[in-house]
This record gives C-alpha cells, sequence and structure tokens, in this order.
C-alpha cells in the first residue's frame, strides 16, 4: 500500500535478490515483463500439454482389456483435466486470460509438448505412456516444484503428488505383457521401440540451443538444464526396462563407469523440429479435436448463461 | 432496523505465513469495507509476524458444502483405491516410482 518512487532498475534487482535468496515471487510483487510473459509461456504449454494429452490415452478407454484397466484409465485420463486446470489458472494469476490461452493453442501459435502428436496404436502403448511419459514428466514437474514463481510451484506439487499413480499404474500393465505370452511381449517391446526416442525429446533441445533456457535458470523458473532432467530420465529408466526384459532401442545405450552415468545416442532433432513445427504423426488431428470439443460444448456454455440472466431478470422482478 | 443492517458485514481473512505458501483461513471480522478489513485483519490476526499477505473475503461470497453433503459429495471416492499410488504392487526392485 506504500508507494515508494523507485526505477525499473532498483526494482529488478530486489526482484534478483528475492529470486537468488530462494524466496517465491507471488502474484502481486513487481516482476520484470520478461518474466512474466516467459512464465506464461510456459505455464500455459504445459497446461495445453495436459490437455491434449488426454487425447491418446482417451483413444484406449473404451477398449481396455478389463474393467479394472478401463476404470484405471479413466481416472488417469480424469487426472490429467484435473491438472490442465491447475495450470491455467496458475497462469492466469500473471493475468493471461483462458480465452487468449487456448485460442494460442487453436491457432498454433502455443505449442505443446511434442509427444502427444504420436499416435497410440496398441494397448501396450497405453501402458508405455504412463511409464515413459509420465516418468518423463515427473522428473520435469519434481525439479519443477521448485520453481520461482508461486503458484506454479504449489501447481507442481500438488499434481506430483497424483503422478505418481499415473507412472505405476503403466508400468504395472506392462509387467502383465511383458511376462505375458510372447505376443504380448513383441507388443510391449514395439511400444517402447516408438515411445523411446519421442520420450526423450520431451526433455527439449540441448542445453547450448535451447532458446529460454539460460534466462529461465536465471530466474529459477527451470531449476535443472534439460539436458541434466533428460540424463535423470534415462539413469533411472534402464533398469526399469532391464527388469521388464524389454531393450530400449539405442545401441549406443551403455554404462559409463566413469561418469557414474550411462551414455545414449543422439535423438533425431529433425524429427523432433519438424514434429514440435507442427508436422508430427498427429498434430492436425489434436488440435482440430480439441477445437471440436470446444465448440461442440458452447451450447452448454450458452444454456449455462441464459440460465443466470433468468435468474438475474427474475430476482429483479421479484 | 434489522439485525443485518446494525452489523458491519462479516469478512473471512485468510493469510500467508510465508512467501510460497498458500494463504490459510485464520478467522473473520466486521468491518465497513475490504480495504478496512485488511487493517482490522492486520490489526487483530498478524500482531506478531503471523504473516506476510493477507486475503479478506466477504463472507456471504462464500459459497460453501455441507458435512450433511458429504455422503452425495465423496462417498464415490472411497471405492476408488486404484487412484492411490500404493495400490499398484510392484516388485522390490523398481518400487521406487
Amino acid at each position: 500500500m506504500t508507494e515508494f518512487s523507485v526505477n525499473d532498475a532498483e526494482l529488478e534487482k530486489r526482484f534478483q535478490d528475492r529470486v537468488d535468496d530462494e524466496q517465491k515471487i507471488e502474484p502481486k510483487d513487481w516482476m520484470p515483463e520478461g518474466y512474466r510473459k516467459n512464465l506464461i509461456r510456459q505455464i500455459s504449454q504445459h497446461a495445453h500439454s495436459e490437455v491434449i494429452g488426454m487425447q491418446p490415452e482417451g483413444n484406449w478407454i473404451s477398449r481396455a482389456p478389463t474393467l479394472r484397466r478401463k476404470m484405471i484409465l479413466l481416472a488417469k485420463v480424469q487426472d490429467e483435466g484435473g491438472h490442465g486446470l491447475y495450470l491455467y489458472s496458475a497462469a492466469e494469476t500473471l493475468g493471461a486470460s483462458r480465452e487468449e490461452m487456448v485460442e494460442a493453442l487453436h491457432e498454433g501459435r502455443a505449442k505443446y509438448a511434442s509427444i502427444f502428436n504420436y499416435p497410440s496404436l496398441t494397448w501396450a502403448d497405453i501402458g508405455t505412456i504412463g511409464w515413459l511419459v509420465d516418468g518423463a514428466a515427473i522428473v520435469n514437474q519434481i525439479s519443477l516444484q521448485r520453481t520461482s514463481y508461486g503458484p506454479y510451484s504449489r501447481a507442481m506439487i500438488r499434481i506430483c503428488k497424483e503422478e505418481s499413480f499415473h507412472q505405476r499404474q503403466g508400468y504395472e500393465s506392462l509387467i502383465a505383457l511383458a511376462h505375458g505370452s510372447a505376443e504380448q511381449k513383441a507388443m510391449a517391446q514395439d511400444a517402447l521401440n516408438r515411445w523411446w526416442w519421442p520420450s526423450l525429446m520431451m526433455f527439449g533441445p540441448h542445453d547450448a540451443e535451447s532458446a529460454h533456457s539460460g534466462q529461465s535458470m536465471k530466474w529459477k523458473i527451470k531449476r535443472k538444464s534439460n539436458d541434466t532432467l533428460r540424463q535423470d530420465f534415462v539413469d533411472q529408466t534402464v533398469p526399469q526396462a532391464d527388469f521388464l526384459g524389454l531393450e530400449i532401442p539405442d545401441p549406443d545405450l551403455k554404462w559409463n563407469e566413469e561418469r557414474g552415468h550411462y551414455d545414449f545416442g543422439e535423438i533425431d532433432w529433425e524429427e523432433f523440429q519438424r514434429v514440435i513445427s507442427g508436422d508430427g504423426m498427429c498434430n492436425r488431428d489434436r488440435v482440430a479435436t480439441h477445437k471440436k470439443a470446444h465448440d461442440d460444448g458452447a451450447w452448454v456454455r450458452d444454456a449455462l448463461r441464459a440460465y443466470e440472466a433468468k435468474k438475474a431478470n427474475k430476482s429483479e422482478a421479484a | 432496523m434489522n439485525e443485518q443492517q446494525q452489523l458491519l458485514p462479516l469478512f473471512e481473512v485468510f493469510v500467508r505465513s510465508k512467501r510460497g505458501l498458500d494463504h490459510k483461513h485464520v478467522g473473520s471480522l466486521h468491518a465497513e469495507n475490504p480495504e478496512q478489513a485488511l487493517e482490522y485483519a492486520r490489526d487483530c490476526y498478524t500482531r506478531r509476524s503471523e504473516g506476510v499477505s493477507i486475503w479478506v473475503v466477504k463472507s456471504s461470497d462464500i459459497t460453501a458444502s455441507q458435512e450433511e453433503d458429504a455422503r452425495s459429495f465423496y462417498d464415490p471416492m472411497d471405492d476408488k483405491p486404484y487412484r492411490h499410488a500404493m495400490h499398484y504392487q510392484l516388485p522390490e526392485p523398481v518400487n521406487n516410482m
């Protein structure tokens, strides 16, 4: 409430001191315009990923092999919608409106995790998505619990708590396949072959090539670099693949005693660029489906508004 | 004058004890308007550095579910153990996910 007259440089210094001191930034604090923009971009992309991610999995709800698997998958897809909501709300504390964010998604101005532009072809894909895609998301999100922006950090804490079920259910269903008939095991291996590399791409470009990384690390929006997170993911996932008796499709993958980490091969960055810029197998389909769902729901929103207006008229008249 | 008009409106008070934490409900008070409620809340609820930020919300603006509604609100959750991570038994070597 007290007004200090200080210039932007001084405000920016106080802001950065606060960030360096590991204090959270809260919605009404002064923040550099770039920080706000960068956060809106990252959080809304994260939200879009949760919501678009419902599609490849939703594709199998009606064809889940047992009632138990169907209930689990329904619960998981419902969670993803909820996670999208937490994140959109966090972005809204920065002054972004939901309508703007959804419009940016529909017009292709906002990105989402490129992995959801790959099709879910078999039932084994569903287990693999839980294991690898949610596994990769957890690695990223655990580090984001310490992000400098308070509402984003709190959303991440809530999401991480719920996410562990997602990965475990996926892995459990893969155990059933990998330890099942030869045909089932082959289906699990085929799913791993298709999802492994896109999962590694989820962490984004190499640190040296990453457009926003440097500034995001300085502002502590991001806490670990893309390459560090990717390495964490590979290190934790290889023993899990071994346990399943499945082979990770990377001839260069091997334990490096000296580094204490697994070495692994180079990602096909051309494919990454192609998919992220709209030319993956399912990009058009994913956005069109989202747009259609949004448009198909318009009558519900209209009806709600009409009902509210009618109620308001009635109470005025009374 | 009925009671409603005599009393100043009621406000609920939420305090953020530390940066990074959620605002938490601490109590309520009567005040003429939100600005005054904020000052009263400061005097009343943060006399010993309990917080770094206060929210005040008119109590009449809060819509709350009732405990008696719990059955219809929450009952269906009890038979969904599969929403919990520990529902999935994984063998020891891979149980750290």
